[in-house]
């Protein structure tokens, strides 16, 4: 009997029914907080013409960067990529393409599919080339641009720890859009730097509750820090 | 004389107020947070869900998942909150946010803003800049005000495409301070040693000079 526990121990189960043509949504911005061995498990699968949802595409080698290599990505919806060669060959070729959303209207992209809200209106964009042939309405004089949500196939989440129903919180700023992502997911797959027993992590404190989730695993991470800012004493 | 990017920054922190929330970009603006006047408290928000940023961490503090919005690893001061960035955007969106400052490559008389897409170039995309400024009340826009070639990035109408419609009130660049307001841009100061005429020169969209124009005053 399963019950509750979500929890999984090989990376093949936790991507277990991942198909070509999929969309799956994955969190993290920049290198912070990115599930970077549920990626590196996709690679090894080897699906190909996936949409990815995500807010940056990872950089050369590392985080969604690596599906770059074997052309997985047919799709890739985000905000901001600049920092991969990679990327930017494919694009330039035409083997990728790529729809840039404004940073807010990704997150809430993903917020409203798993909160069950097809289209949200948002002042963002409006004007300007995102706009372009989007339904158009005025609420208080002001013109609104109708955005539709996005729904993941799989939702691939990092989190800090998680019991074995699911119950997740993050660390700092790795939160970012993984608790969004969360939701959004037909099937949402964790990985957790740590697994803890349920009553360890207190109801309240909880970021995304057990019902959002699929599957959990433990994993071990790189946590690759992409522009080293420090200070001398 | 032109301002430096320092100066520029020095005196964009001028506007800043006491107990006000404040975004600031990548660029230019990530210097304001060096001369925020002492005795004066401000929450820094940065949008991948942190307000109260603080500075960058010594060697021994640094953790891959302490970022900001530029992916640089920082820390929080004490009283900062982290959230996700549904909730970030909430506040940026929703007017919660102060003041945001940020850089542009072009803005026009009806405070339309360019700052992510210069076609046939390649476009990284426009991260937050979009939502910031559809959300914020009060921006102040940092920009140099011609490019090297003489050619005035202050226009009767932007020519790139655009990042935010009407949305920009003021401006600051290395020669002026600028109020936009009634399809026009409304001289409010002048770098030191930078001549009205210079200025009216450099800038392509409707000028309006009021009698008397004073130079910023920055400390040395």
């Amino acid at each position: 009997m399963a019950g509750f526990n979500k929890v999984v121990t090989s990376y093949a189960e936790a991507m277990a029914g991942l198909e070509d043509g999929m969309t799956v949504i994955a969190g993290g911005f920049g290198l912070c907080g990115i599930p970077e061995n549920l990626i590196a498990e996709i690679k090894r699968l080897g699906a190909k013409d996936l949409t990815v949802v995500s807010n940056n595409c990872g950089v050369d080698g590392f985080g969604l960067g690596i599906l770059l290599e074997d052309r997985q990505i047919k799709t890739m919806i985000a905000s901001y990529v600049g920092e991969n060669a990679l990327f930017e060959k494919q694009l330039l070729d035409g083997d990728l393409e790529v729809i840039l959303t404004p940073q807010g209207t990704l997150a809430e992209k993903m917020r409203a599919a798993g909160a069950g809200i097809p289209a949200f209106f948002t002042a963002t964009g409006y004007g300007t080339p995102i706009g372009e042939g989007k339904e158009v309405r005025e609420f208080d004089g002001r013109p609104y641009i109708l955005e539709e949500s996005i729904k993941g196939d799989f939702a691939i989440v990092k989190a800090w720890k998680a019991d074995r129903y699911g119950n997740v919180v993050y660390r700092h700023t790795a939160r970012n859009f993984n608790p969004l992502a969360a939701t959004a997911g037909k099937i949402t797959v964790v990985e957790v730097e740590e697994l803890v027993e349920p009553g360890e992590l207190d109801p309240a404190d909880i970021h995304t509750p057990g019902i959002y989730v699929d599957r959990v695993i433990k994993g071990n991470f790189e946590k690759r820090i992409e522009k080293r800012t420090v200070r001398s004493r | 004389m032109a301002l430096t990017r320092e100066q520029m920054a020095q005196r964009v922190a001028q506007e800043i107020q006491d107990g006000s929330y404040v975004n600031l970009g990548i660029g230019i603006p990530t210097l304001v947070a060096n001369y925020i006047p002492d005795g004066i408290e401000v929450m820094l928000q940065s949008e991948n869900g942190l307000l109260g940023m603080g500075r960058y961490p010594y060697e021994d503090e640094v953790d891959a998942d302490m970022i900001n919005a530029g992916k640089e690893t920082v820390t929080a001061i004490d009283g900062a909150a982290i959230f996700d960035s549904a909730e970030s955007f909430a506040m940026i969106r929703g007017g919660h946010v102060d003041l945001t400052v940020l850089g542009a490559f072009e803005v026009d008389v009806n405070g339309n803003i360019a700052s992510w897409m210069i076609p046939n170039k390649l476009v990284k995309g426009m991260g937050g800049a979009m939502d910031l400024v559809a959300g914020a009340e009060n921006i102040i826009c940092t920009m140099t005000h011609a490019s090297k070639h003489g050619e005035s990035k202050l226009l009767s109408q932007c020519e790139l495409p655009l990042t935010g419609a009407g949305c920009i009130r003021r401006v600051l660049t290395d020669l002026a301070f600028l109020e936009i307001k009634d399809g026009a841009f409304h001289l409010l100061e002048r770098a030191p040693g930078v001549s009205v005429e210079e200025i009216e020169r450099l800038t392509a969209g409707k000028l309006v000079v009021p009698e008397h124009v004073p130079e910023m005053q920055l400390d040395a």
